[in-house]
């Protein structure tokens, strides 16, 4: 490196809008505080699905999971810059994907609570709980995604149409482990049936749309959850199949939704952790 | 003065410099109007740390070139596709011990199938040629890349993985 010649890698430093230069028009007979709220829901879940996988980064059970775990963040974490940044730029205020991330509160953020159950690496969670959590999230973002391709917003059409094939690749990467660990030992079949019933009350959750997703859906811009339980269903059954498991009967939890900005007790905690660098020291860079 | 297309062309991936920006197909336009060049890229996967990096390394070029007025844009449509790297780009990848991408063609339309085992795909051990791999994690050192190992030679490699 020669000098003077500064190399910035991390995120957070010098970097350019998200969205520069993409067609950032935005559809005119749209509601921008629907939009925004749309996006919002999109990228807080990639968001907070992509803080918990990077939690297991030097924890995982292997280097190459740790690996390949913190992949699957860092494309999650991609797609919520784009989408965090899309839903300030229709909200109109002046604010940005870092006011958004690290300055709103519990009640703010409006993701599933899915995304932010604590399934470890600490006490309480486990390796194959969090895989059975991508498994489920992945099999529906995808069939959300390729929906979300035909959206009448040029920017959420462009985002899913990326995203599909990286998500393609984070659901094939869970199933593959749910196989493994379901057909490896009696105790590591035991860890995956507890790890999908410890998620399974979240589930339900993903297919109940918000007013904000409806009316969306009805404008063509966005994608009514309901019109994902056949194909997700459909995805999920395969995999238990081959995997020799029983799909969870556990009940819907009480509560939420996530997207009203009503969370699990684990929430606080998650974003203590994600925001506090920021707030304790605003505008530093590194 | 050397074209703007030319010297764009010319800059390196930040994390493959083996390849172009042009031969890795992240390079989509280059357009001079008068004083101002407008360059449009397109990022590999959404949260490809390098795509700043290219920015960088774009206006940098161009600025050295003898070019004031440089924009370098972002297009996220049509989505990257390895596909789009260059014959020359796939050549160079393989000399350095990175197995290419299979030519991969237009997805079908409908559902992306489900795959419950790593594909069966043979890819070449770039060192000494076997058919004789198997993949290791389907996830490398980068976003693009998987991780593989040869049987014959016993050597890993890294595979850049068909999006």
């Amino acid at each position: 490196m020669e000098a003077g010649e500064e190399r910035h890698w991390a995120f957070g430093t010098g970097f350019t809008a998200a969205l520069s230069g993409v067609d950032r028009a935005l559809p005119a007979d749209v509601d921008t505080d629907d939009l925004a709220a749309y996006a919002l829901m999109l990228g807080d879940d990639a968001l907070i699905l992509s803080q918990r996988l990077a939690e297991w980064t030097s924890r995982a059970p292997e280097l190459e999971e740790d690996v390949a775990l913190a992949n699957i963040a860092l494309d999650l974490l991609g797609q919520a810059r784009l989408l965090l940044t899309r839903a300030a730029e229709a909200d109109g205020v002046a604010c940005d994907e870092d006011t958004l991330a690290f300055e709103r509160d519990e009640h703010e953020f409006r993701n599933t609570r899915l995304v932010e159950v604590d399934c470890g690496p600490g006490p309480g969670g486990d390796f194959a709980a969090t895989i059975a959590r991508l498994l489920v999230f992945a099999t529906h973002r995808l069939a959300l995604l390729q929906r979300l391709v035909g959206s009448r917003d040029p920017v959420l059409s462009a985002v899913a149409a990326k995203g599909v094939k990286e998500v393609a690749y984070h659901r094939d990467h869970a199933a593959q482990w749910t196989l493994r660990l379901a057909g490896g030992t009696e105790y590591s079949r035991e860890r995956m049936i507890a790890g999908l019933d410890l998620v399974w009350p979240y589930v339900e959750e993903l297919f109940t749309a918000h007013p904000v997703e409806a009316r969306l859906a009805d404008a063509g811009v966005a994608v009514d959850p309901a019109e994902l339980r056949a194909e997700v269903d459909e995805v999920l059954d395969t995999v238990f199949t081959a995997a020799d498991l029983q799909r969870p009967t556990a009940a819907a939890r009480a509560g939420g939704p996530g997207r009203d900005g009503i969370h699990t007790e684990a929430m606080g905690y998650l974003l203590a952790e994600m925001q506090h660098i920021h707030r304790s020291m605003p505008g530093a860079l590194w | 003065m050397v074209s703007a297309a030319a010297v764009a062309a010319s800059v390196l991936d930040p994390e493959l410099p083996v390849l172009t920006l042009a031969d890795l197909g992240v390079l989509r336009e280059v357009r001079e109007q008068g004083e101002r060049v407008v360059v449009t890229i397109t990022p590999t996967y959404s949260g490809c740390p390098a795509l700043d990096e290219m920015r960088a390394d774009l206006t940098r070029a161009l600025t050295a070139a003898g070019y004031t007025d440089v924009e370098v844009r972002t297009a996220l449509a049509p989505a990257w596709t390895t596909d789009w790297i260059s014959e020359e780009g796939l050549r160079k990848l393989a000399e350095h011990g990175i197995a290419p991408p299979a030519r991969i063609g237009p997805r079908a339309a409908g559902p992306v199938p489900l795959t419950l085992e790593p594909p069966a795909a043979r890819v070449a051990c770039p060192r000494c040629g076997s058919a004789n791999t198997r993949e290791l994690s389907r996830f490398g050192s980068t976003a693009c890349k998987a991780l593989r190992s040869c049987a014959d030679c016993k050597e890993p490699f890294e595979h850049i993985k068909e999006i």
